[in-house]
């Protein structure tokens, strides 16, 4: 496995020496071009994935599921029903695989810890003021500290994209570096952007590389509580982020698209994706992870029709 | 009427700015309409041709490069000079096509707004035969004339003035460069034109004249890898048909001869037969299609 | 490519196209045999499965063939622009309904990958039509005069590289301006010509306005040649395009010409470097390299080559070569043994002059026409991979140090049809596309067509433009 985390002694830590270094930084990565980035994403939209591979596709994208509930209503109830559907996602079908992680919010973690217990499914928790990210230091840091101690075994932080836009990116660096002290050991990092609120691919890059300079385990697209969330060129986009770090510092780094990936269809063209911009060394749930709900069941219904050769429907799959 | 003895011009080759006499030191004797002797005019070679394309290659960067504007600018202080001399030319026209005093006045008189005429082209001719193109897809695309090269003009035989620069005005208004071979019985206001060119604006090269035998000179012109163009005005049609066949060695743009009215306004098609067009691409970016866009 | 993640197979269905055992010639609405009985067999370069046998077309069917179109000129020039245009717009939308038929039958008879037919040519093809049918109509507002002209029978040879697309590119506007039409298809591709006979009779063209004559090189000329031939226009190599201009020579026939290339991708330090490999490997790998205005020449700023080279082999490693029917290829196979050899022997001279060659690990099929993907590095401005049109899915790849070498480089050459420009710095790509001598410059993407853009070379590349309002000019009498 590779390390997870720069050395102090790398190169690279030098750019965050201060906000004008980090800016030179940044903002020395080459640019995107938008048009040319979504044509390739829809190139690779057009891959025909059929029969074993597409059962090799929906597996692997069960396994990576992040099952996600984030809701103001949501009840110990309702988080113990998708942990038990995420140890088993079919309950007519034992080799369907579990889940990677459920992910709630961080007062429901020692709920979905019990209801996971023993499976090997981890408890990812969002934290740092989750979805707006607009709370003092000490309080997100707090945040943080309750769900890793409540037993969290991921956590999933926003950025303070204000700060960012603004162009402090020595502000984002130190809360992301702060976040990760917090997490400690035991917990891994998943540092959302909130893509859709960054507005431009250049923008995309500059946070992926900070992220990844400041220790993120993962890069996320999104909070899946704005317009736009996970979409194929802004996942490729942090692909390549992720490909380009690990070829210069060897420190392999995560990527999750959550938000709007609801179909089989589209959850086997990130897989696409990952296999021909990352690699293979990416697929695996402990590199990869879609952050989703309903896309869960349809992938079920897809396994069930692979299966038994029928159009499965939503009767034969649980509602959460 | 006095009897001082005139002054008679020795007529030169005009080359890369300058006034040489044809390498080869020949020269031939040139008439006026009724046969009497006018000058001698010097007998170009296949060396003074290919001198005259190194001449044009070399202006072409800079004088293709100049702003439209200035073309303009240029271009219509030729007309400015040719006014200031156009009681020679009137003279040598009248000379080379045995014209009435007033005929031939009113040749140089067209001619000299037939100049004017293609000097306001300069920066209008991108806008009439350029301009955007609206693809399906995210993409700025615009198409831009651009001067072909180095023309070779094969200048009217019968039309020594009017025809000439009828000719020529719209090769060199859009950028390229001319290597002329003036009319071969009547070279002599090709001659002198040269002369206002140089004392005008024109840089040198952008403009050469030679004189002399039309096939001899238009043979190695016509096969010449480093002339893009040619315009055959002045060839007949067992030179032109030849001269289109060397042409194609390095697939030439040939303009082929036409029967023409050069006191007609003309249309843009002398200036488009050396224009090329070129399209560039760039992408636009697809405004909140898809969210994070551009 | 050994992944976890195994595509398996995808292949797109043969059954939606039938394939005739054999076709005649097209001639004033009625497919006929050769005069001279002969006949060639069109195979399929994946396999080398023969097809079909087709018509040879000799100088008598040539004959035969312009006089029908000389017949059908008088009524179809007659009519008015708007009935010229519901033809052409039949046609279009008759080519969207059989464009799955046609891509596979394309993908068949050419090699290339069913990606790009489905994807690139048909689309493409049936948006020629579209553009054009809108033209015939509008012609006194197209520049070229109040009531512009027709030639007459048009003569047109096109290539095998995009058969039904370039027969598109000419039969679009010369039928949308009045012309009458004599096209001859690639020997190794005849067939999507043929069945746009069948789309021609389906429209209800009338007889004589289409005529297509399958053949070779012999078949080109005698077109080229025949007296009543107003308008030649051809897309093909530069050595044959030369010959055609001595024929027309001293003639009244209008040319216009399309022909070889050695187009420059030009890629600064500064390049969105993810999206410029993209544009290479589009640039030089689509259609296996077969494209006049293929990216065939990189020239990649010193200071970035090692990096970019880096990028380039892992992108080139994914790409997936094999049966061009299957949906997932992306490199499909080349259009002949005679191209074949072609490449492999420049490709080989590239290795004797000292370019170093790389290619991925790549299988390649047993039967069939293929060549691996390749790249030559260390290429100098003198080898002869970096002159020469190899028309194969070959990449030289130079450097350069300034704007102005990259620009001296990238025009060094006697062709001039395309140019790619990478750079994030927008008064760079204008200054460098405004000093290349190249019919169209793309900047920061590559390999893009569009009916309304037009397209056409400088220098040894042709002349004329297909594409567009100009496209019109090389049809009309102006």
């Amino acid at each position: 496995m590779p390390s997870t985390a720069l050395t102090a002694a790398h190169p690279l830590k030098d750019v965050a020496a201060s906000d004008s270094s980090l800016r030179r930084f940044l903002h020395g990565l080459p640019g995107v071009d938008a048009v040319g980035l979504e044509g390739r994403a829809a190139s690779l939209g057009t891959r025909s994935i059929k029969t074993t591979a597409k059962a090799y596709a929906i597996d692997l994208a069960i396994s990576m599921v992040d099952l996600t509930t984030l809701e103001g209503a949501d009840t110990p109830g309702k988080v113990r029903a998708l942990g038990a559907k995420a140890v088993n996602p079919d309950p007519t079908d034992r080799t369907a695989p579990s889940t990677a992680a459920v992910c709630v919010y961080p007062d429901m973690v020692p709920v979905a810890k019990e209801a996971v217990a023993g499976s090997g499914v981890k408890v990812a928790s969002v934290a740092t003021a989750f979805p707006a990210g607009r709370a003092p230091i000490g309080v997100k840091l707090a945040d943080v500290r309750e769900a890793v101690a409540a037993g969290a075994d991921e956590i999933d932080m926003v950025i303070d994209r204000g700060a960012f836009l603004a162009g402090r990116y020595l502000k984002v660096y130190d809360e992301i570096t702060a976040v990760k002290e917090a997490c400690g050991t035991s917990a891994r990092l998943k540092v959302i952007f909130e893509t859709g609120e960054l507005s431009t691919y250049d923008n995309i890059r500059r946070a992926s590389w900070l992220g990844m300079l400041a220790g993120a385990d993962f890069i996320k697209t999104s909070t899946g509580k704005v317009a736009v969330n996970a979409t194929p060129a802004n996942t490729l986009l942090m692909l390549e982020a992720v490909r380009d770090f690990r070829a210069q510092t060897g420190i392999q780094v995560g990527v999750k698209p959550a938000g709007g990936i609801r179909t089989s269809k589209d959850a086997v063209k990130f897989l696409v994706l990952v296999n021909e911009t990352a690699g293979e060394d990416w697929l695996d749930n402990h590199w990869f992870r879609f952050g989703a709900s309903s896309l869960l069941n349809d992938l079920l219904m897809q396994r069930q029709k692979l299966a038994t050769g029928r159009y499965s429907g939503p009767d034969y799959v649980t509602v959460d | 009427m006095s009897d001082r003895l005139t002054v008679l011009k020795t007529y030169k080759l005009y080359v890369g700015g300058k006034f040489p006499r044809s390498e080869s030191g020949r020269v031939y004797e040139v008439t006026d309409a009724k046969g009497r002797w006018l000058a001698n005019a010097p007998l170009s070679s296949r060396k003074d041709a290919r001198d005259a394309v190194v001449a044009a290659r070399k202006a072409f960067g800079a004088w293709s490069g100049a702003t439209a504007y200035n073309r303009g600018q240029v271009l219509y202080r030729v007309a400015e000079m040719l006014e200031g001399r156009r009681d020679q030319f009137v003279r040598e026209v009248a000379d080379a096509e045995g014209l009435s005093k007033s005929r031939s006045a009113a040749v140089v008189d067209a001619t000299i707004d037939r100049w004017v005429w293609y000097a306001g082209w300069t920066d209008k001719i991108a806008q009439v035969v350029g301009g955007g193109n609206p693809v399906a897809g995210p993409f700025f695309n615009l198409s831009s004339p651009e001067p072909t090269g180095v023309v070779a003009v094969l200048a009217p035989q019968e039309s020594s003035f009017l025809g000439l620069v009828s000719v020529l005005a719209p090769v060199i208004a859009t950028g390229n460069t001319a290597v002329v071979v003036a009319s071969e019985k009547s070279p002599l206001p090709a001659l002198s034109l040269a002369e206002v060119l140089a004392t005008s604006d024109v840089p040198g090269g952008v403009v050469n004249v030679l004189s002399g035998r039309t096939a001899e000179i238009a043979t190695p012109l016509a096969s010449h890898q480093d002339v893009n163009a040619i315009d055959l005005a002045g060839a007949d049609e067992e030179l032109a048909k030849d001269l289109e066949i060397a042409a194609a060695d390095n697939l030439k743009r040939v303009l082929r001869p036409q029967p023409v009215d050069y006191a007609e306004t003309p249309g843009i098609d002398r200036m488009t037969a050396f224009l090329e067009t070129k399209t560039v691409w760039h992408p636009t970016g697809s405004l909140g299609a898809s969210g994070s866009s551009y | 490519m050994a992944s976890a993640f195994e595509y398996a197979p995808a292949p797109e269905s043969r059954s939606v196209v039938d394939i005739a055992p054999s076709y005649g010639l097209f001639i004033d609405g009625e497919f006929t045999e050769a005069a001279g009985g002969k006949v060639f067999k069109t195979v399929s370069p994946s396999t080398e499965e023969v097809l079909s046998e087709i018509a040879q077309a000799g100088a008598e069917d040539v004959d035969r063939a312009v006089r029908a179109a000389r017949g059908a000129f008088g009524k179809w020039s007659a009519l008015p622009g708007s009935e010229r245009a519901k033809y052409l717009f039949r046609i279009a939308r008759i080519i969207q309904e059989r464009s799955r038929e046609l891509a596979v039958l394309e993908t068949l008879d050419n090699g290339k990958p069913i990606k790009e037919t489905r994807d690139a040519d048909l689309p493409l093809v049936a948006a020629h039509f579209f553009y054009y049918a809108g033209w015939a109509d509008k012609l006194g507002h197209a520049g070229f005069g109040a009531d512009p002209q027709p030639l007459g029978v048009a003569g047109q040879v096109i290539p095998w590289n995009f058969p039904l697309l370039m027969l598109a590119w000419k039969i679009a506007p010369a039928l949308a301006t009045g012309n009458t039409v004599v096209l001859k298809p690639a020997e190794t591709t005849p067939l999507s010509a043929l069945f746009f006979a069948d789309i021609c009779r389906q429209a209800g063209l009338p007889k004589g306005v289409v005529n297509i004559l399958p053949g070779y090189g012999d078949t080109g000329a005698a077109l080229v040649a025949h007296p009543d031939v107003n308008k030649v226009a051809f897309t093909g190599s530069t050595a044959v395009g030369k010959e055609i201009a001595r024929t027309v020579a001293g003639t009244r026939k209008k040319l216009t010409l399309e022909l070889g290339g050695k187009g420059a991708n030009i890629v600064f330090d500064d390049a969105p470097v993810d999206q410029a490999v993209e544009g290479i490997v589009n640039g030089i790998f689509f259609n296996q390299g077969q494209v006049c205005c293929a990216g065939s020449r990189l020239l990649v700023q010193e200071s970035i080559q090692e990096e970019l080279l880096e990028s380039l082999k892992r992108r080139l490693s994914t790409l997936r070569l094999g049966d061009p029917l299957d949906k997932n290829t992306d490199i499909g196979a080349i259009n002949s043994e005679e191209q074949l050899t072609r490449i492999t022997s420049l490709v080989e001279q590239g290795e004797a002059e000292g370019a170093e060659r790389w290619s991925p690990a790549c299988e390649l099929p047993e039967s069939g026409y293929w060549f691996a993907p390749t790249l030559f590095t260390n290429v100098t401005q003198a080898h002869r991979i970096a002159r020469d049109e190899i028309f194969g899915p070959v990449l030289s790849v130079l450097t350069f140090r300034t704007p102005d070498e990259a620009v001296a480089k990238a025009n060094n050459t006697q062709y001039g049809l395309s140019a790619g420009i990478w750079t994030e710095k927008g008064s760079r790509i204008l200054a460098v596309a405004n000093k290349l001598r190249a019919g169209v410059v793309w900047s920061n993407t590559f390999n893009k067509f569009d009916p309304t853009s037009p397209f056409g070379g400088y220098k040894e590349s042709g002349f004329g433009r297909e594409g567009g309002r100009h496209g019109l000019e090389a049809y009309l009498d102006v």
